[in-house]
Formats: C-alpha cells, sequence, structure tokens
C-alpha cells in the first residue's frame, strides 16, 4: 500500500510509531498529485513548499515528543475557506488574485491540531452548483470516470481524496454540497449540525444554510476531522457551546437498540436502479447488525427543492452584494462613476449560475414578491423541520441514497438549472431543518460509485458517525479506489 | 408565471447587474420556467404557519465589549483595487 493511499487514522498510528515521518507522507501525496492531477483537476491552487516546510516542523515537533490530533497530517481545503497567505477565489473571477490575510477557524484549528494545508480545491463559483461545472476556472473530473461530474460544490475536495491526492478534505454543505460529491466519488462526506461548526472566515452563501463539512475515506476520519475543528467559536455567534461528541476508539459491530427510519419519498420513482439496489443492500446490512428498520414519511419532501432554493437564493443575493470592486478582488476599469464600477466589476466577473441566482434571490425579495416567495418559503421551512422532529421521535437515523443518480457525463446538465436544481432533491431538505448526515459509499452501479445518506437529529452526530463507522467495519465499499 | 424582459432589467438594476440582450432572453426564459416550478409550494396553506428563519435555538448571543486585535491598515488595504495610503479610493460620489 502506498502511503498516500492510507486513512488518516493509519497515517497518524504510522507517523506515531515512527515507520514514515510527515515529509515522507507530504512527499508521497505531493508526487500523487504530480502524477493525477491533470487528469483530475482537484486542485485551484497548491502550495508544495510550504507544505513541506509545515512536514518538516511537525516532524522535529514529533521528535521533541510532542504529538496533535492531526500532526503531521496533509489535507486539502475547499477555496470558499479563508486562509492565510494563499488565495481565496471561491471558484470566481471576481475574486481573483485574492489573498486571504487571515485564516478561518476551521483553519486555525486544523493548523493547531499539528494538520499540513496542501492547496485550496476547486468549487462550483460561491458554492452554487452540484457538479462544479460552475468553476470560473477549470473543471474537476470524477476519478472514476473522467467524462463525468466529480459532484458539487465541493467536487475538487471529493476528487482530491478519491484520487489519493490529499488524506482528507475540508468542503462545505449548504444543500448537500459536501455529500453529494462524496457520493459521486466513493468517499465519506460528513455535514454537520448547523451550528456544530464555527462558519468565521468561510464565504457566505447562504447564511441559514451553510456549514462547513469534512470529506475523508472513512468515518472515522471525519469524526477526527469534526473533533478538531468543531466546537464553540466566539467569532460566529450561530455557532453551538454544546460539547462536541466523544470519539470511541473501537465499536461493537451491533447496532441492537437503534430505530432505524426508511423515508418513503426518499425512494420515489426517479431513483436511478443501481442507486436503489446498492442502498436496499445496505438497509439489509444495517438490519443484521442489530438495527429496526421501520418505514416512515417526510411529506413536505416535494416541497424542498423550491423552498431551498427561494431561501438560499434570497440570502445570496444579499451576501453577495458585498462583491462591489471596491475593498477587495477584482474592480473594472472603464467606469465612469460609482455605480457603473459597482455594475461593469459584477457583470463581467460573476459568472451565469452567480447571476442566475442573484436575479432569482433579488426577485422573491423585492418589492410585491416578498410575502408570495420568501417568507411563504419559510413558512414551508417550517413544516419540513417538523417533518424531521417527528420522525426523529421514533427514530435514532433515517437512511436513504444520497442522490437518486450515479455521477452524470460533464455538460449533461448544464445548460437545464432546474434537471440540476431537482438532482439535489436527496440533500436540500436536511440543511433546511439544520440536522447532520453523512453520505459513505454502499455500492457500485455500472462502475460508479452510489452513496448511502445516513441523516441524524440535530446535534446527534455520535449516532450517525456510530452506525457508520460500525458499517465500514463489516464492508469493503469505502476501500474500493479508483485506478489513474 | 412569465418575467417580461423589463420586470428582467428591473430585477438585474436592483442586483446591480448589467445583462447583455442574449442574458436577458435567457434568464427571461428560465428564471420563468423556474418560478412557473415553484408555484408548487402554492398547494399548500400556510396560513397558520410562523415562518422559520434559523433553525438554531440561540438568541440574543452577547459578549463582552472588549477591542480585540485587528488586521494592521496596511494588509487591509493591499487587497483593495485602489487605496491612498490608509484609504479605499472610490470615484466621487458627490458631484461638485
Amino acid at each position: 500500500m502506498q502511503l498516500y493511499e492510507l486513512t488518516i487514522h493509519e497515517a497518524l498510528a504510522g507517523l506515531r510509531a515512527g515507520s514514515f515521518s510527515a515529509v515522507e507522507l507530504t512527499q508521497a501525496v505531493l508526487e500523487r498529485i504530480e502524477h493525477v492531477e491533470s487528469a483530475t483537476g482537484a486542485y485551484l491552487h497548491l502550495a508544495p513548499q510550504a507544505a513541506l516546510q509545515v512536514a518538516a516542523r511537525a516532524d522535529q515537533a514529533r521528535a521533541d515528543g510532542q504529538d496533535g490530533a492531526l500532526l503531521g497530517i496533509p489535507l486539502a481545503i475547499k477555496d470558499l475557506i479563508c486562509t492565510q497567505d494563499m488565495p481565496t477565489t471561491c471558484g470566481s473571477r471576481i475574486l481573483e488574485g485574492f489573498m486571504t490575510p487571515y485564516d478561518a477557524t476551521v483553519i486555525s484549528r486544523l493548523r493547531k491540531a499539528g494538520a499540513i494545508i496542501l492547496g485550496k480545491t476547486n468549487t462550483d463559483e460561491f458554492a452554487m452548483g452540484s457538479s462544479t461545472e460552475a468553476s470560473a476556472y477549470q473543471l474537476t473530473h470524477n476519478p472514476w470516470d473522467l467524462t463525468r461530474v466529480p459532484g458539487g460544490s465541493s467536487g475538487g475536495s471529493a476528487a482530491a481524496v478519491a484520487a489519493g491526492e490529499c488524506l482528507g478534505a475540508l468542503g462545505s454543505d449548504t444543500g448537500g454540497s459536501v455529500r453529494q460529491p462524496a457520493a459521486f466519488c466513493g468517499v465519506t462526506g460528513l455535514k454537520p449540525t448547523y451550528g456544530r461548526v464555527s462558519r468565521w472566515g468561510v464565504v457566505a452563501y447562504a447564511s441559514s444554510l451553510d456549514q462547513v463539512g469534512t470529506l475523508a475515506q472513512d468515518a472515522q476520519d471525519c469524526e477526527l476531522l469534526l473533533s478538531v475543528i468543531g466546537g464553540y467559536d466566539p467569532n460566529d455567534a450561530t455557532s453551538s457551546q454544546l460539547p462536541l461528541p466523544a470519539s470511541e476508539e473501537s465499536l461493537e459491530p451491533n447496532l441492537r437498540g437503534m430505530t432505524l427510519g426508511l423515508p418513503k419519498e426518499f425512494f420515489a420513482a426517479g431513483l436511478q436502479p443501481g442507486v436503489e439496489q446498492a442502498v436496499r443492500c445496505a438497509i439489509e446490512t444495517f438490519s443484521e447488525l442489530g438495527a429496526e428498520i421501520v418505514k416512515v414519511s417526510l411529506p413536505h419532501t416535494r416541497y424542498a427543492v423550491p423552498t431551498y432554493y427561494l431561501i438560499s437564493t434570497a440570502e445570496a443575493s444579499a451576501n453577495l452584494a458585498r462583491f462591489d470592486g471596491i475593498r477587495y478582488g477584482k474592480s473594472a476599469e472603464k467606469a465612469d462613476d460609482i455605480w457603473e464600477v459597482f455594475r461593469r466589476t459584477r457583470s463581467e466577473r460573476f459568472g451565469p449560475e452567480v447571476k442566475r441566482r442573484i436575479m432569482l434571490g433579488t426577485y422573491a425579495l423585492s418589492a410585491g414578491y416578498y410575502d408570495a416567495y420568501y417568507k411563504k418559503a419559510q413558512q414551508v421551512r417550517t413544516l419540513i423541520k417538523q417533518d424531521y422532529d417527528r420522525a426523529f421521535e421514533t427514530c435514532t437515523a433515517l437512511l436513504t441514497p444520497t442522490s437518486p443518480t450515479t455521477a452524470f457525463k460533464l455538460g449533461e446538465r448544464i445548460d437545464d438549472p432546474l434537471a440540476m436544481y431537482l438532482g439535489d432533491l436527496c440533500t436540500l431538505s436536511l440543511n433546511l431543518a439544520g440536522n447532520c448526515g453523512i453520505s459513505v459509499p454502499c455500492g457500485s452501479a455500472d462502475g460508479l460509485p452510489v452513496g448511502l445518506q445516513i441523516l441524524g437529529n440535530t446535534y446527534d452526530e455520535a449516532a450517525i458517525l456510530k452506525m457508520a463507522r460500525v458499517y465500514q467495519q463489516v464492508t469493503d465499499w469505502h476501500r474500493a479506489r479508483p485506478v489513474l | 408565471m412569465q418575467l417580461a424582459r423589463e420586470q428582467i432589467l428591473h430585477i438585474a438594476e436592483l442586483a446591480k447587474l448589467t445583462l447583455s440582450d442574449g442574458e436577458t432572453t435567457l434568464f427571461s426564459e428560465q428564471l420563468s420556467a423556474i418560478l412557473e416550478y415553484f408555484t408548487l409550494l402554492d398547494e399548500l396553506d400556510t396560513s397558520e404557519i410562523l415562518p422559520t428563519a434559523m433553525v438554531i435555538e440561540q438568541r440574543n448571543v452577547l459578549r463582552e465589549d472588549v477591542a480585540g486585535e485587528s488586521l494592521p491598515a496596511e494588509v487591509v488595504m493591499d487587497q483593495a483595487p485602489h487605496a491612498h495610503g490608509e484609504h479605499v479610493a472610490v470615484k466621487a460620489i458627490l458631484e461638485s
């Protein structure tokens, strides 16, 4: 086995045993990047020299008897999260050349734990997309089939983990942007409860839905990353003071006493047969592990797509008003007055999907339409949240497909925004409710990975992580790797 | 639900975007189709339902009013496309 194929917890064990150094590990990952990056296009920015310097410091610290939760582990960061001394473009031309002057809270926590930041990964512009094709810079290719999308918007992070171009990565999940690419690329992706992880230094898309998530080869790694980045941050007033789930070193392969719900709305027509088959097989495994499987209903699921796209675009139209070409980023040169600077900068440098969503959100918030669209969506959001609350009165967690299909072809949905939006059916409603969820590889359909989504109650990451870890003890799907 | 050209241009002005003719036509078609689909929500009677703006339970998060460390002015100004010393330079906003 190559060093770049190790999980984070395996690599930590090797580093602690002295089997290899952080420099050797980082070197192995950098060589892997050199070998496969031209095929995947996962990274927008790489900092190999800085990474090797931090790795050397990690080795020195370890030689001095120190340790850290991630000491010497090379990671990738979605280019929506601010990292000092590196560009943060959000996949947009409007932030071309922008160097973040500070670290997001999640980044300073990673650094303090000894992690090595390799670079920044590709994303749909401002995280608005489900395929990473809306990046202004480059396409990212699915490592399992280079003619297909990696999913999105954290497609660069998912592809990097799948291709062995990092040991783990951070992404962000506003409507499925960690879970869906994790499913498409055959990796594990955790979306924590809203408020679990600080959003300070994470460029805002839809503030009531955004949450930083983790992508790695298995659930144990996701749990470890969450234990480092999660928890209260005085710089984010919405972050929770509740303690993080305690990580258990080893788990019994036994889920007796857990009740798992199957929401019938997620198994409706339109599910690709191979996806349904893999997910049903995973459900059978949970049953064999002792969990009780019950049917439940989340009756307002069919309203989640319009509700999500009204709320998220309204919030986005307000959040993206700050990009005006005045204080940072790029500015239009040929403009006669300040209004023209705003208009030209935004028109020339925002891509089509961002413009479309700003337009939609501006319309939903504009005089005469606010009650009919934005307020209505917020009321339906209440109903969607109540559906989840009712289900969790009897269920420990819910099992669903992460996406109705496997990874689709590059270009297949780019001209049909509504078709792209409808593909997010399985992931959106969780963000509206604010709960946590994880996608784990559970099979393969026509050679492409299938993701099982485990949805948990608010602040109950412990339950879904335990389920995912136990499932990964008795299955090997998370161990399958693409040939590149 | 058909968005007229004038409506598209009005929204674009509110959003401080200048759209080309091609974009105006495209967005008119695409946004109309999307809004048409969104009328699905009209099936639900929500007259008695309170809106949810945020899912978290914290309210009025308070902290001590103490000065923290800020970024140095020159570091911040380095990011501005046009700066004079510690000031961001913009086009005139008042008529002379």
